[in-house]
């Protein structure tokens, strides 16, 4: 079309889109550009491989026993333990050093990871998905039903959890799904309470008001409308959730109330260790620093995710239109 | 168009409790947002819709799409009377009527892509499916002015007056018959607003569609309306066709509204006998006795504090021109000049 | 001398997605007692360009000067600036809401201003806030001036800022779209305000602004931008009774005004320009009905315009004397415009990237 006509017939011509035959026709959605944002973030992609690593000895803990030769609960006690029963430390057999009963400390360590990553993403994830539940219902129903359910957030919230996690296992005893279940149930509020809040805001957007008005049905406006816009800050915060249930699960072993020795969780290591550090500081030392590398991994992902998420970003690109 | 009226308005009232307390939930007043309305629309025609912010026009345009549940009142879309119809009943109707939003940026889900957005009147109302309804939606894109290709596209990846476009495409999907307009153009450039007006004019003519048209901008209104109503604290305060509204004012919040309106032209800026209405408007929680205007209005006697004023023909108006005042303004009365006669609470508050 | 003079501004921001350049070379002035109007659509970099000359945007690269009663603002200190800033430099923002603290109140505020450049006792700096309330028609001023932002309407918020703006009788008063958020006749009250005053205490006035129409009533001069780059300067007659560039013409006859009663508006067609990929050449040409040849690939300069009268200049390559917006001169327009450009030109979508 020339720009004679177009100046001149009504009505407007089809603007902009026809000088941009040149752009991508596909739009990229705005998960995709944060997605790019996180890719080109150094940080974040060191954090994510790191994260993969220590999944992928998680997985194959197993090849760690085959290599060594050292199954995470066996007690070497001629090789492991000094003739004084003194755990030997980092040497050609035992990398990590043993601990006080001879076990191999890296092997013990590779198959804490197991447990640490399952309890914190199982734990992270149940906690997520109760908390967008609830949390969607108090924000998008409203009134009796979200009186109801943020008080009880709040109640949750308040409660001494430890006392409470002692207690619980105290009467049924511990075991992995009983932690995974203390640590979710004391997560669970704080996602619903930031969902509810976001749902608050995004119920009163006219894009949900259009859909009304088109005759959309609850179930529509929440799933279609409402959810999409809440999950970016969950999976911010589902990033910094998961090291917090693994350091939740290391306290919990740590105190003995977590997974059942001789199961090996870096926590209950930790716990054992304290009495031994003087005399073994790497039984102290490695699954610590196991701890510390995933939890600061987990972290550092989680702020990049934020900072990809950031609609001050997601502005600068719209302007670029 | 026609003499026909397709949609009625009687009586209405929209009234939001204010709550104090969360935890007790008790309602400390009521917000008269709309506060008894009649208003009756014709078949093919443009009713413009003005007032300050907060006077009602949203809530009123929320009120006739059944958004929110009217407080009392009726209204009567064709034959059918839809106050009370439930959400399952008023389904089939909602067809009929659809809404432009004035926020080109918050009335598109940001998460959705484009096609699917305009394809939602489709599969809300099951209408069509899979390879028709695209077809259909790029139908609709290209009658608005959008590149059918952008199918696939979010909303952050186009300018304002292009997502005005893809809410208008929205909103004309389904063929409705009339569409409530809600400030459609006030969040765009002034080099866009215009592409949109025609727009919308284009459409009525091809269509036949009946707009009820929102915005404060009253230049913009006397263009596209037939009709203009002027809120008021939740009440029509005149009604009447649009030269007989813009030439002769008779409500003095009308002339003041006029007044002030910034006119793109010195010479008429300058010859412009600008009325300065002193205050703000007051609270709507608690809106003043009489006629509401009272407190502001320069020709206000105690008549007006006492005894509100119906809407009624002034002068010799033709009688699809009404107004609720007591003391209407004439052809030609310089309101600047008038002395309230009203010692009014406001000390110091005339500019 | 003229109170504040602005000569070849120009303000980048780097971005993850390449330079945005805000501000290309704008030059401006204004005196005592005058007001110019900054129009424009929405980042045009008119925000920008005030914003830096008082030294209140960070991150931006400056080049440029800008001359207030002599000095530099741009290579002033920052402590020095800040001083000038609100003593001699008042300024108003948008959004009047978000200008004001929530939490103090607006009698505080004002105080605090007060005392932060003068060394006023705290009950004089309070007499001074009522007087400065009273001033700006706040009722009850004694008694408002405890209050707190959320209790003051839109309109009254911006009666504070002004009063806070005003508080050191500045001699130059920046208000950027000081009416954007409020009514008509919210609005009128405020701009008449601003006008008395003016006239009281002889401030310069620049006012933003989206809206030809505010401007029409008070502007002596208005600067016409677009894509950060100044179109069309002229004294407020010139500019809307004669208009010389295209861009101020098509604004003018979108807006429904008494003059093209009756007819269908007219919009400029296609859609602003991208910041980060500025047109080449003239940055309107991609939406001008008239563009040339030449307007593609070379910007025209600032150049007097309709014969300069009162210093109207325009940034545009069509011939000079036609001036006006009426379907005679655009026939004049197009006629010029078809002489003097090949096919490849004429086709609107060729030059928008
Ligand atoms: N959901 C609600 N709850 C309580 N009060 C409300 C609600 N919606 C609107 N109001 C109040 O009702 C009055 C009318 O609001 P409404 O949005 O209809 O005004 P409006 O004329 O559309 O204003 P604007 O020009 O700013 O859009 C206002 O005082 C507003 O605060
Ligand atoms: N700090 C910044 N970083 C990057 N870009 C910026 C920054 N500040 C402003 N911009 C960009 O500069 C451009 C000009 O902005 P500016 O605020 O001056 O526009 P404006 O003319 O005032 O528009 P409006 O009418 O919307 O206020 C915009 O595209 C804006 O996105
Ligand atoms: S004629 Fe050329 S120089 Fe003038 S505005 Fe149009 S494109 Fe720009
Ligand atoms: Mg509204
Ligand atoms: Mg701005």
């Amino acid at each position: 079309m020339s720009q004679l006509s177009a100046a001149t017939a009504p009505p407007e011509p089809a603007e902009a889109g026809l000088s941009e035959a040149a752009k991508k026709i596909e739009g990229r959605s705005p998960w995709q550009l944060a997605f790019e944002r996180l890719r080109r973030d150094r940080v974040a992609v060191g954090s994510a491989i790191m994260i993969v690593i220590i999944a992928l000895i998680a997985i194959f803990a197993p090849l760690a026993k085959r290599i060594t030769g050292h199954g995470p609960a066996g007690q070497y006690r001629d090789t492991g333990l000094s003739p004084a029963g003194i755990p030997v430390g980092p040497n050609g057999m035992f990398w990590f050093g043993t601990d006080e009963l001879g076990r191999d400390v890296l092997v013990r360590v590779i198959y804490g990871a197991r447990i640490s990553l399952l309890a914190g993403v199982a734990a992270a994830s149940i906690a997520v998905l109760v908390g967008v539940v609830i949390g969607l219902a108090a924000g998008y129903f409203g009134g009796a039903v979200d009186t109801v359910l943020s008080r009880f957030m709040d109640v949750v919230l308040s409660l001494p959890y430890l006392v409470f996690a002692i207690a619980l296992v105290s009467v049924i005893g511990s075991s992995m799904q009983v932690s995974i279940g203390v640590i979710a149930f004391f997560s669970f509020s704080s996602v619903g309470r930031i969902v509810r809040g976001q749902v608050l805001s995004i119920k009163e957007k006219e894009y949900v008001e259009a859909a009304r008005s088109l005759g959309a049905g609850n179930m529509r406006i929440m799933f279609v409308d409402v959810l999409p816009n809440v999950l970016a800050p969950v999976i911010v915060y589902v990033t910094l959730l998961i090291p917090l249930s693994i350091v939740f699960e290391a306290a919990l072993s740590f105190l003995g109330l977590g997974v059942v020795p001789p199961t090996p969780t870096w926590g209950g290591m930790l716990s054992d260790a304290i009495n031994y550090y003087q005399v073994a500081w790497w039984y102290l030392v490695f699954p610590g620093a196991a701890l510390l590398v995933t939890t600061l991994a987990f972290n550092l992902l989680g702020d990049s995710v934020r900072d990809a998420f950031d609609p001050r970003y997601n502005r600068l690109f719209a302007a670029e239109e | 168009m026609s003499t026909e009226t397709l949609l009625r308005l009687e009586n209405v009232v929209k009234h939001f409790p204010v709550h104090s307390t969360r935890l007790l939930r008790r309602t400390e007043g009521v917000v008269h947002a709309v506060d008894g309305v009649d208003l009756d629309v014709r078949r093919g025609e443009t009713v413009g819709l003005v007032g300050e912010t907060g006077c009602g026009k949203s809530t009123l345009a929320r009120c006739i799409l059944r958004l929110y549940d009217l407080t009392s009142g009726r209204i009567t879309f064709g034959d059918t009377d839809i106050t009370e119809l439930s959400r399952r009943k008023m389904r089939p109707h909602r067809k009929r009527m659809q809404m432009i939003f004035q926020d080109p940026y918050g009335s598109l889900n940001p998460r959705r892509r484009v096609g699917p957005i305009i394809g939602d009147p489709f599969a809300i109302q099951n209408v069509a499916d899979g390879e028709e309804r695209k077809r259909k939606v790029q139908e609709l894109m290209e009658l608005v002015g959008l590149n059918p290709e952008h199918y696939n596209r979010f909303p952050a990846e186009f300018s304002g007056g292009q997502r005005q476009r893809i809410g208008v495409a929205r909103a004309l999907a389904l063929r409705p018959e009339v569409i409530v307009c809600d400030e459609p153009v006030s969040a765009l450039d002034v080099s866009i607003q215009a592409q949109i007006i025609n727009l919308l004019d284009d459409l009525q003519d091809e269509f036949g569609l009946t707009y009820i048209f929102i915005a404060h901008d009253l230049s913009i209104v006397e263009r596209v309306s037939d009709r203009v109503a002027v809120m008021y604290l939740g009440k029509i305060v005149e009604f009447g066709p649009t030269e007989q509204i813009y030439n002769h004012p008779r409500h003095p919040y009308t002339k003041a509204l006029l007044s002030a309106m910034p006119s793109a032209d010195p010479d008429v800026a300058e010859a412009r006998e600008r009325i300065v209405l002193r205050g703000d408007v007051p609270s709507p929680i608690d809106p003043p006795s009489g006629c509401s205007f009272h407190p502001r209005c320069p020709k206000a006697q105690q008549h007006c504090v006492d005894v509100e004023p119906p809407l009624e023909v002034k002068f010799t108006d033709p009688p699809a021109h009404r107004a609720a005042c007591h003391f209407p303004v004439g052809d030609g009365e310089v309101l600047a000049h008038a002395t309230p006669e009203l010692a009014l609470d406001t000390e110091g508050d005339v500019l | 001398m003229q109170l504040l003079t602005v000569e070849d501004l120009k303000v980048s921001f780097p971005t993850p997605d390449g330079v945005v350049e805000a501000v290309r070379g704008v030059s401006f002035s204004v005196d005592r007692g005058k007001t110019l109007g900054i129009v424009g659509e929405s980042g045009s970099g008119k925000s920008v360009a005030t914003q830096t000359i008082v030294g209140l945007n960070p991150g931006g690269k400056v080049s440029g000067q800008a001359r207030f009663e002599g000095r530099d603002l741009l290579t002033m200190g920052r402590d020095e600036l800040r001083r000038l800033r609100g003593a001699e430099i008042g300024m108003i923002f948008q959004d009047p809401l978000s200008s004001l603290h929530p939490y103090y109140r607006v009698g505080w505020q004002i105080m605090e201003m007060i005392r932060n450049h003068t060394d006023m006792t705290k009950r004089q700096a309070r007499q001074r806030a009522i007087e400065l309330l009273e001033l700006v028609r706040i009722p009850q001023p004694h008694r408002r001036v405890d209050d707190y932002p959320f209790q003051f309407s839109g309109g009254m918020r911006q009666r504070a800022m002004i009063a806070m703006a005003l508080a050191l009788n500045p001699k130059l008063l920046i208000a950027d779209e000081p009416t954007t958020a409020l009514d008509v006749t919210v609005q009128a009250q405020i701009m008449e305000l601003m006008q008395r005053l003016q006239d009281e205490f002889d401030i310069a006035i620049i006012l933003i602004t989206h809206d030809l129409g505010v401007v029409a009533d008070v502007a002596d001069e208005v600067l016409v931008m677009y894509a950060g780059k100044p179109m069309e300067v002229a004294d407020r007659r010139s500019l809307y009774y004669r208009p010389h560039h295209p861009y101020t013409v098509g604004l003018l006859e979108s807006l429904p005004r008494p003059t093209n009663k009756g007819q269908r508006l007219k919009p400029i067609t296609g859609q602003p320009p991208s910041l980060i990929h500025p047109p080449q050449g003239c940055p309107f040409h991609p939406r001008c009905p008239y563009v040339m040849d030449r307007c593609v690939s070379e910007m025209p300069p600032l150049d007097d315009a309709d014969g300069g009268v009162a210093g109207h200049r325009s940034a545009c390559w069509l011939p000079s004397d036609i001036a006006g917006a009426s379907p005679e001169l655009d026939a004049q327009r197009l006629d010029v415009a078809q002489r003097n450009r090949t096919a490849v030109a004429a086709a609107p979508e060729g030059g928008a990237r």
